[in-house]
């Protein structure tokens, strides 16, 4: 099983802290992998929120042939975190030759793009580096895009933080998402690690998804170049976000709607019965069977978690105005944020949506029987 | 009797008969009820001549022959009265001494039957078991990366939708923009097949309409059953169970005058129109109802006289290409509902079935498609047709789900399976394996002859005579002496429990795959075969 930890946090945390409360829970998980995902950055890329940032892993040949792809459309390198590498990794670790962050200035033609051309373009870009990597084996892109970050190794998750030493300041962030699993129902590969991130939304799951192909199918058949890849079932929950968020102008409180619909009966008393139920019928192809605790990040900062219709899987969210964390068990929100009224910690049930907004300031729950708000 | 028989090229023995007549003298009482049951008169009471030797002790005496007589039953061979292997005979002798056996060679009857220069004609079915359905098998079972679920406990909502579902981008804004979508009905995904009043008998039609009822009004579950084309009993169509049934229109429009007609009176609207364009039985024919079957009642709701054969052309006579014929079609059927009801169409499984379904892709009416494959049974119909026309059903439903995949519309047109689902048997599985092909439900209508009122046809060409009215269960007769073998309140009874049981057996299928709360539609990565040439075809894994 996959444990999850995800932090908002008015002040800067370490990207350790969301590791060690991943460590606590190393019972649950069986230490294969990491995945690190780091928003509302802090140190030096606060200055630069508006600059693209690119991550992945590259070796020495794959950076210059970055380099010569990035320089050819314009882009300028404006930081650069400089990871220094022991020379042998820790075992169970890949010998990496790059593991690259780097901010970029726009290129200075794209000035005149609109918000959504800049965001299509970005994703082509990491579309297109990922394509090339995977032609040549010597480039793996996580994300490219203004004020995230990620970082995926498989591996302990705790001796690949200090093989990177990811507790330092320039990784300091306000909200971060961790996972310690590489997936194991399909290939190993980078690609199938969480989280998974999609134009300013990411998402990680908790267990398998039995729709996965049907999903995938109806995905791939929006005619939309990002949904595309799919190394791992749990995908499908990003891009099912991004979809009924991005495309179909949804709000969060309607996307556990689209994948884990009510079911009739319930749907018969519910206020927006006409609207559900068409979207349920629309959107059938999205339903995920679960068992699935899923969370995520929004463009605004702000972070989720929906269970599935069965809520098979663990999950807990609490904290205290200021800082709030979604953990996989109770003992990760312990050791992150031992001095919270514990009494206050709520486990999302089948029918809730937690949501902490990007205040910080308190847990929002949506149940899906409440009615939906007005249209955003 | 002459005592020479005449031989004729026709002159056939018992043994040149599929079915032999075995019985058994010793424990025949003579009853007489064998003979009185049985529907094509294949048995009569003969008199036999028996030599008996009679070889004294005493050396004598003079050795003496006695000659005696015995009445007893013997099967008729002339082709026109030979036994159809019904076993009636067998099911009402007191004494258990008379049963039909197969043959077991191939007969000789199959090139005699065609008397008159007329070839063979018959209901039933294609009479060849196997098939790739039961050899499907799910693969994919839940167990540690994530829990498989308790069929008997969880909850489940195995439902689909019938109509055509606008894509999400679509949807909502056209709900918000016209306050208007196509109608979609949510339905149980196992629908019983177009059977017509006409074809089946009243006491048939009744059973099975009640035992509809009964599961949505009782159980909840959203059955419903189509028509056939045989137009619909005057009280059904102004009755509130008018929403469990599914209207059919063929290329005959029997009954449609007294449906037009009865439009205005109708307190619901039905569940949809199904437009048939062609059966899996007998593709490129059309719908035949032999003379015998048109009494009184069945000429009165279809409008013709009685005593004639109401042979259905293959086609849709007033349309000429596939625009008309299935475009101007849909639309008139939506029109006479006001929009309000689905309408789509059926068709025989064929190499052309892409080719309807990618007209139907480009006619935001079209409400799904139904797809009849080549198992598919039939009242009535051409010898040859059923045993040699027509096009097997999986490859049918997985090349037009995967079209529809392509097309990014698998949601928006369902398919609807059928044609040999269930056929040996294994209903849930076989509906199950076309669901997981891409079928968003499945149409079955053997299997509930079978099930629910006893039919006796099986894949080896037993009784198959659905067309001359002679039924001997009463299913598929409109002879008051035979129909009234069957008793209506039963029929409902069996329908009722073959839904439940399916009901089950479903989720007994699909809860090990981790799926409960939406059917799994093209969950293919759910399909195995042990055939490569199969699983290559079908795009599903290859185990062994």
């Amino acid at each position: 099983m996959c444990r999850l930890f995800a932090i908002t946090s008015k002040e800067p945390l370490s990207p350790m802290v969301a590791l060690e409360a991943l460590d606590v829970m190393r019972e649950g998980h069986d230490c294969s992998g990491v995945g690190i995902f780091l928003r509302d950055l802090a140190g030096p890329f606060d200055e630069m929120k508006d600059a693209p940032i690119l991550s992945g892993i590259f070796s020495d040949k794959g950076l210059k042939r970055l380099d010569t792809f990035m320089m050819d459309i314009g882009f300028m390198t404006k930081y650069k975190i400089s990871v220094k590498l022991p020379k042998t990794p820790p075992a169970g670790v890949p010998k990496r030759d790059v593991y690259l962050i780097r901010a970029y200035e726009y290129p200075e033609e794209w000035e005149d793009l609109s918000q959504e051309q800049l965001y299509e373009q970005l994703l082509k870009i990491r579309l297109q580096l990922r394509a090339m990597g995977e032609e040549k084996n010597d480039m793996i892109v996580f994300s490219f895009w203004p004020d995230v970050i990620m970082i995926k190794e498989i591996g302990d998750p705790m001796l690949v933080a200090r093989h990177l030493n990811l507790d330092r300041k320039e990784l300091f962030a306000r909200v971060i998402m961790a996972q310690g699993r590489q997936n194991t129902n399909y290939a190993i590969t980078l690609y199938a690690c969480h989280p998974f991130f999609i134009q300013g939304y990411s998402t990680m799951t908790n267990g398998e998804n039995t729709a996965f192909v049907p999903i995938r199918s109806f995905l791939e058949s929006r005619g939309f170049p990002g949904y595309t890849g799919y190394q791992s079932d749990s995908e499908v929950f990003t891009h099912i976000l991004h979809y009924a968020v991005s495309k179909l102008g949804l709000g969060i409180e309607t996307y556990k709607h689209v994948i884990t619909p009510l079911q009739d009966e319930d749907l018969k008393d519910h206020p927006n019965r006409n609207f559900l139920k068409n979207l349920k019928q629309t959107c059938r192809p999205l339903i995920i069977d679960g068992p699935n605790c899923v969370i995520g990040c929004l463009p605004d900062h702000s972070l989720f978690m929906v269970q599935d219709r069965k809520k098979l899987r663990p999950g807990v969210v609490g904290g205290k105005p200021g800082i709030y964390a979604f953990a996989s068990e109770i003992c990760g929100l312990d050791a992150a944020i031992p001095n919270r009224d514990k009494s206050k910690d709520f486990q999302p049930m089948y029918l809730d949506t937690a949501i902490v907004g990007p205040g910080r300031q308190e847990v929002m729950l949506w149940n899906q029987k409440d009615p939906l708000p007005l249209p955003h | 009797m002459e005592s020479e028989r005449p031989i004729t090229p026709s002159t056939l023995s018992i043994k040149d008969l599929p079915w032999q007549i075995l019985w058994d003298k010793e424990k025949c009482t003579l009853c007489g009820k064998c003979t009185a049951i049985c529907p094509v008169n294949a048995i009569e009471l003969g008199v036999f001549r028996k030599r008996l030797l009679d070889p004294p002790a005493d050396i004598m005496q003079t050795p003496a022959t006695a000659f005696k007589s015995y009445y007893g039953i013997r099967q008729k061979t002339d082709p026109a009265y030979r036994c159809i292997g019904c076993a009636m005979c067998t099911l009402v002798c007191p004494n258990d001494c008379i049963v039909p056996f197969r043959s077991d060679e191939a007969d000789k009857l199959k090139f005699h039957v065609d008397q008159g220069g007329q070839p063979r004609r018959r209901g039933g079915r294609r009479n060849l078991p196997g098939g790739i359905l039961d050899r499907l098998k799910f693969i994919r079972i839940s167990m540690l990366t994530d829990p498989a679920l308790d069929a008997g406990r969880h909850e489940f909502e195995m439902r689909t939708l019938l109509g055509r579902v606008l894509p999400p981008e679509e949807n909502l804004k056209f709900l918000s923009v016209n306050g208007w979508i196509p109608p979609v009905r949510e339905i149980y995904p196992l629908i019983i097949g177009a059977m017509s009043f006409g074809a089946l008998s009243p006491t048939m039609w009744e059973g099975l309409q009640m035992g509809v009822a009964y599961l949505n009004e009782e159980l909840g579950m959203p059955v419903r059953i189509c028509t056939g084309e045989g137009g619909c009993p005057p009280r059904l169509l102004r009755s509130r169970f008018l929403k469990y049934v599914i209207l059919q229109i063929a290329s005959g429009y029997f009954g449609w005058d007294e449906i037009i007609h009865a439009i205005p009176e109708m307190k619901e609207d039905p569940c949809a129109i199904e437009i048939k364009y062609g059966q899996g039985a007998k593709p490129g024919d059309g719908g035949l109802l032999m003379w015998y079957k048109v009494n009184k009642l069945i000429a009165a709701i279809r409008g013709v006289p009685t005593g004639v054969s109401l042979p259905s052309p293959p086609t849709h006579q007033t349309k000429y290409s596939i625009e008309e014929s299935v475009a101007k079609m849909i639309q008139s059927m939506y029109m006479a509902w006001d929009f309000r009801v689905p309408v789509y169409p059926k068709i025989s499984g064929t190499s052309t079935a892409l080719a309807v379904l990618n007209n139907l892709t480009r006619n935001p009416y079209a409400a799904g498609l139904a797809i009849d494959g080549e198992d598919g049974g039939t009242g009535a119909a051409y010898n040859v047709s059923m045993n040699h026309m027509g096009h097997p059903i999986a490859s049918n439903i997985r090349d037009s789900y995967l079209t529809l995949v392509e097309l990014g519309m698998q949601n928006q047109l369902p398919l609807i399976a059928g044609g040999g689902v269930g056929k040996n048997g294994n209903l849930a599985a076989n509906a199950a394996a076309l669901i997981m092909l891409g079928a968003s439900g499945v149409q079955i209508g053997k299997y509930v002859m079978q099930a629910a009122a006893g039919c006796l046809g099986s894949e080896s060409d037993r009784c198959n005579i659905c067309n001359i009215g002679l039924c001997p269960k009463g299913i598929t007769s409109q002879d008051p002496r035979l129909y009234r073998r069957l008793d209506a309140e039963q029929v409902a009874q069996r329908v009722v429990d073959l839904y439940l049981s399916f009901d089950t057996e479903l989720k007994k299928i699909v809860a090990p795959l981790g799926r409960s709360t939406s059917l799994p539609i093209g969950m293919s990565d759910a399909l195995g075969i042990d055939d490569p040439n199969v699983a290559e075809r079908l795009k599903i894994k290859y185990v062994v």
